[in-house]
């Protein structure tokens, strides 16, 4: 006898997300061109009546005789997860609309990659992980080159399709391998089940697939071209949501079905760590295409929440939160100012198509500039909370040599950081960029005002990260 | 005045300020008017706003009582983690308050006239730098004084990157770089502080015994932010630079305010937080305080450009402020500190002083000037006094704080007071020097014939410097009184634990 009520409070999101995506799929088959408008709205109306399902069923539950199970940790990425792509699907519609790619199987992707998202969350067995990547991945390869007619769009999709598939296929064999010397694919038999040198290999081989999902170096290869080539929208979609998620579930994998072999793993983490920080820093510096520089950006920054993660779950889980939260917020409006620059003959990507923006659009350059100081860890902005908590866990893990990578890759960091603020302020203008519509302008003051709001009520967004994590503390 | 939260008042007016102007400058649009008089607007109700900072602070002023130990107008709330929004003063972080809430209205009056382009965002630049800047004198909690310390960079670096000269990107950014990188290892420090104490406040971790072995590590880490700001030989290679580049208010608030952190950092953490590692590394601090006070001198004295000239004055002159600093002797720290404020009214004069024949001539190349004191009868009357002043003569502040940080000096180390004392002759040397070139002798350039006198602006903006730079000479006991338990404080650890 199934426990309705329990399954519910399991999978009841994804549940939604499911149907929804296939009453869209009918909806597009009898309505056609009708329902590409309606279909935008829609689509980020399900996404947020999906994250006030997850909240409503906060403290999680068991489903499907344990193949699924959630918790408040990876309730609280979903409900992120959610809302980014809620957001980030309003700010794609002008964008497409202008563009003439605007059709109903956008957001219906974005539904299917979000189901993906929450089925890997609520993983508690690599079966469900896996079936969750794929739906995440399939979709996101399709996204990526929703543009079919560009080729730079069609690059990216291909190239981030034979790249997932070959990280996906390590995965899977990283599953078998577990599987096979300890016997399960649960969790939690994982966790209990002796140490033995094929877990370990299995392990490596999952956390390098793992690693490919939140573009940590040296898996970071597909991220700048993807990030360049895709359309705008979607990049804004896979910088925010999928990393989220994806890091959280990374994490969650490690700290509950991988707890055992904590030593084993931990050592890889830092040198994952280490090397995406670095590499992220250093490829960033020399960009000149503002898309391309947020992709080595996020690289560094996976780095940075690895550093949470490497502390182990006792010390990192919340810090994790706290960074990856304070990033996605970031990247939402630092995106939404890629997607604001458009000039007569189209989009503009570099970045001194930003210069003298101050004397342009005063407030989108406040704006953008708030968004920038966060994202790159400066006080004044909640990015400094994050990276602040990612510090402190850190150091109580002792993870002395990766703090020491850390605060060298953030001075460089500022290095690149600051260039953006000063071609904005202090570059003589160029042509005013053409309006794009209010919701992105919207959603960039909104991530800029969050940015403050929670760096100065730091205190409740702390404890709601530290209370969602408490199943990690002994 | 009851419990008004007159200390948060004080830090966020300049910043209110800004924000009104902001959304007054967006609301009303461009409405017909040029940029340039919305732009004078803007400049106006900045220095309205930071002229009513300095009202606010003078309240500061007498709600404090001189005599009391401890911290007083504390306010308090819990922020985030244990974390606390604190802000409490006493002698010293009053003094440094004043010195910014008084130059930042003075700046922004030089800045009429002299800046002409984006006064608007020059404006609440300034207006946002003030309240960082009054923050760190004021914060009560480590993680909020970073905060502030770190927040101040970005108005600084747009000042210096937007309204700068020629090679001001290249400033802005080593400005920015090398202070962010010393900073660094300060949070790294404060970090390791909070979880072994437990809390950031910095009136419990004054008291809090960290292992000696410990402290020196700690005290490298605040060492390598302080030595940067204030700045200290060999990490002073910003300075000039940043100066040169700097427009004349910049200058001017970089000089008296900026660096004043270093030099109050140390007295704050260094001293009573890390004794035993302080005394340690007295005869290190003397030997860059000696090599700063001589080799900087000698370097002044080789510049053709007046401004970095100053500069290279200024990082000698904060070399007398370690040797107070780090005598640990009452006599000297209370010489530093008021070398600080000294120092703070003394360089701004002088950037004062070389942007008001910047802004006619616009060089400031000392071999472009020479015979000034034939057109320009009164600036030559106030260079002179400044020039004397930025030497050390007495009657004026600048030998108060020279003398008494040598005493103290003297009494640790007969060397290093020796060592510092050669410093005062190659002040004098560089000083006269400039004036002497500047001032005297023929005019030769041609764009000096028809140069005018100081005008009504260029007299408010120096009066109230005069007026400080001679009371402070007279009566240093105005000072000394005030920052009497500061010193005290900051040497309890070392002289009486």
């Amino acid at each position: 006898m199934l426990d309705f009520q329990a399954m519910i409070s399991a999978i009841g999101p994804e549940l939604l997300l499911a149907l929804a995506g296939l009453a869209g799929v009918l909806a597009g088959a009898f309505m056609g061109d009708r329902f590409n408008g309606l279909s935008f709205k829609l689509g980020a109306a399900t996404l947020l009546l999906a994250a006030l399902v997850v909240i409503m069923n906060w403290e999680g539950g068991e489903a499907f005789g344990g193949l699924v199970t959630t918790t408040p940790f990876v309730n609280f990425a979903k409900c992120i997860s959610f809302v980014a792509g809620a957001v980030t699907l309003l700010m794609a519609e002008g964008f497409l609309k202008r563009h003439e790619t605007i059709r109903y199987e956008y957001p219906l992707l974005v539904i299917f990659a979000s189901l993906g998202m929450g089925i890997i969350l609520s993983a508690s067995n690599l079966m469900t992980l896996y079936m969750g990547i794929e739906t995440l991945s399939l979709s996101s390869y399709v996204l990526a080159s929703f543009h079919r007619d560009s080729i730079r769009s069609s690059e990216a999709g291909l190239k981030y399709f034979v790249l997932g598939a070959l990280a996906s296929g390590i995965l899977l064999y990283g599953i078998s391998l577990v599987y096979g010397f300890t016997g399960s694919v649960d969790y939690g038999d994982i966790a209990s089940s002796e140490r033995t040198i094929g877990l370990v290999f299995g392990m490596v081989l999952m956390i390098s697939g793992m690693a490919f999902k939140v573009s940590a170096a040296p898996m970071h290869v597909w991220t700048p071209d993807v990030y360049e080539g895709a359309p705008s929208p979607v990049v804004a979609f896979f910088a925010t949501a999928p990393k989220m998620a994806s890091m959280v579930v990374f994490a969650n994998l490690l700290f509950t079905a991988f707890t055992g072999v904590f030593e084993d793993w931990q050592m890889i983490i830092a040198i994952i760590a280490t090397l995406s920080m670095l590499i992220g820093a250093f490829g960033a510096l020399i960009q000149s295409n503002l898309k391309r520089l947020l992709g080595y950006s996020s690289i560094a920054n996976m780095g940075y929440a690895l550093v949470a993660v490497a502390a182990g779950a006792e010390y990192g889980a919340a810090a994790l939160l706290v960074f990856m939260t304070s990033y996605v917020i970031a990247s939402i409006g630092l995106f939404g100012g890629v997607l604001s620059m458009r000039r007569e003959g189209g989009m503009v990507e570099s970045i001194d198509e930003l210069a003298g923006l101050v004397r342009r659009r005063t407030g989108l350059a406040l704006a953008l500039t708030i968004l920038v100081i966060s994202v790159s860890g400066f006080p004044l902005a909640v990015g400094f909370i994050g990276k602040l908590v990612v510090f402190q866990a850190g150091w109580n893990a002792g993870l002395l040599p990766l703090l020491i990578v850390l605060v060298l890759s953030s001075v460089l960091a500022f290095g690149y950081y600051l260039r953006i603020i000063l071609v904005m302020w202090v570059k003589e203008p160029v042509e005013r960029f053409q309006p794009v519509g209010s919701t992105v302008a919207l959603s960039v003051y909104a991530a800029a005002a969050a940015c403050l709001v929670l760096f100065v009520f730091a205190a409740p967004f702390l404890d709601w990260a530290t209370r969602a994590s408490a199943g990690f503390i002994q | 005045m009851g419990n008004f939260p007159i200390l948060t008042a004080v830090t966020f007016l300049p910043l209110a300020g800004a924000l009104l102007i902001m959304l007054v400058q967006a609301a009303t649009g461009s409405n017909g008017q040029d940029e340039e008089t919305r732009g004078r607007q803007s400049l106006l109700a900045g220095l309205i706003f930071s002229a009513a900072t300095f009202l606010a602070s003078l309240v500061m002023l007498v709600s404090f009582e001189v005599d009391a130990p401890g911290y007083q107008l504390v306010e308090q709330v819990s922020w985030f983690a244990g974390i606390q929004y604190k802000l409490g003063i006493d002698g010293m972080s009053l003094l440094l308050i004043l010195l910014t809430t008084l130059l930042t209205p003075i700046s922004l009056i030089a800045s009429f006239g002299s800046v002409k382009t984006r006064l608007t965002e020059y404006t609440i630049a300034f207006l946002v730098l003030e309240t960082f800047m009054i923050g760190v004198f004021c914060a009560m909690d480590l993680v909020l004084f970073y905060v502030f310390f770190e927040a101040g960079l970005i108005p600084m670096f747009i000042i210096i990157g937007v309204w700068g000269g020629a090679e001001r990107i290249y400033a802005s950014f080593k400005f920015f770089l090398y202070t962010l990188l010393g900073s660094l290892f300060m949070l790294a420090a404060i970090v390791f502080m909070y979880m072994q104490a437990g809390t950031s406040d910095i009136m419990v971790l004054e008291t809090y015994a960290f292992a000696p072995e410990v402290q020196t590590w700690l005290w490298l880490a605040f060492f390598a932010s302080f030595a940067v700001k204030l700045p200290m030989w060999p990490v002073h290679t910003w300075l000039p630079d940043a100066h040169v580049q700097a427009p004349t208010a910049g200058s001017v608030m970089l000089a008296a305010i900026l660096l004043k952190m270093g030099g109050y950092g140390f007295l704050r953490f260094s001293l009573p937080m890390f004794p035993d590692a302080s005394e340690f590394f007295q005869p290190m601090m003397f030997a860059l305080s000696v090599i700063a006070i001589v080799y900087a001198s000698l370097v002044a004295f080789r510049q053709t450009d007046m401004k970095k000239l100053i500069a290279y004055s200024s990082v000698a002159h904060m070399g007398f402020v370690t040797l107070g600093i780090f005598s640990f002797t009452e006599v000297g720290v209370q010489g530093a500190i008021f070398q600080m404020i000294s120092h703070g009214l003394i360089s701004g004069a002088l950037f004062l002083i070389v942007g008001m024949v910047y802004d006619r001539v616009h060089t400031r190349e000392i071999a472009a000037y020479g015979g000034l004191v034939n057109k320009m009868p009164i600036y030559a009357a106030i260079f002179m006094l400044f020039t004397m002043a930025n030497v050390g003569l007495p009657g004026t502040s600048g030998f108060v704080g020279e003398i008494l940080t040598m005493t103290g000096a003297f009494q640790a180390s007969t060397w290093a007071a020796a060592g510092a004392a050669l410093g005062v002759i190659f002040s004098a040397v560089y000083m006269l020097t400039l004036y002497r070139r500047t001032v005297f002798g023929p005019v030769t350039n041609p764009a000096l014939e028809n140069i005018t006198d100081v005008g009504k602006k260029d007299l408010i903006t120096i009066t109230p410097l005069i007026i400080g730079t001679i009371l402070l000479g007279i009566t240093p006991n105005l000072v000394f009184d005030i920052t009497r338990e500061s010193s005290l404080r900051a040497l309890q650890m070392i002289t009486g634990g």
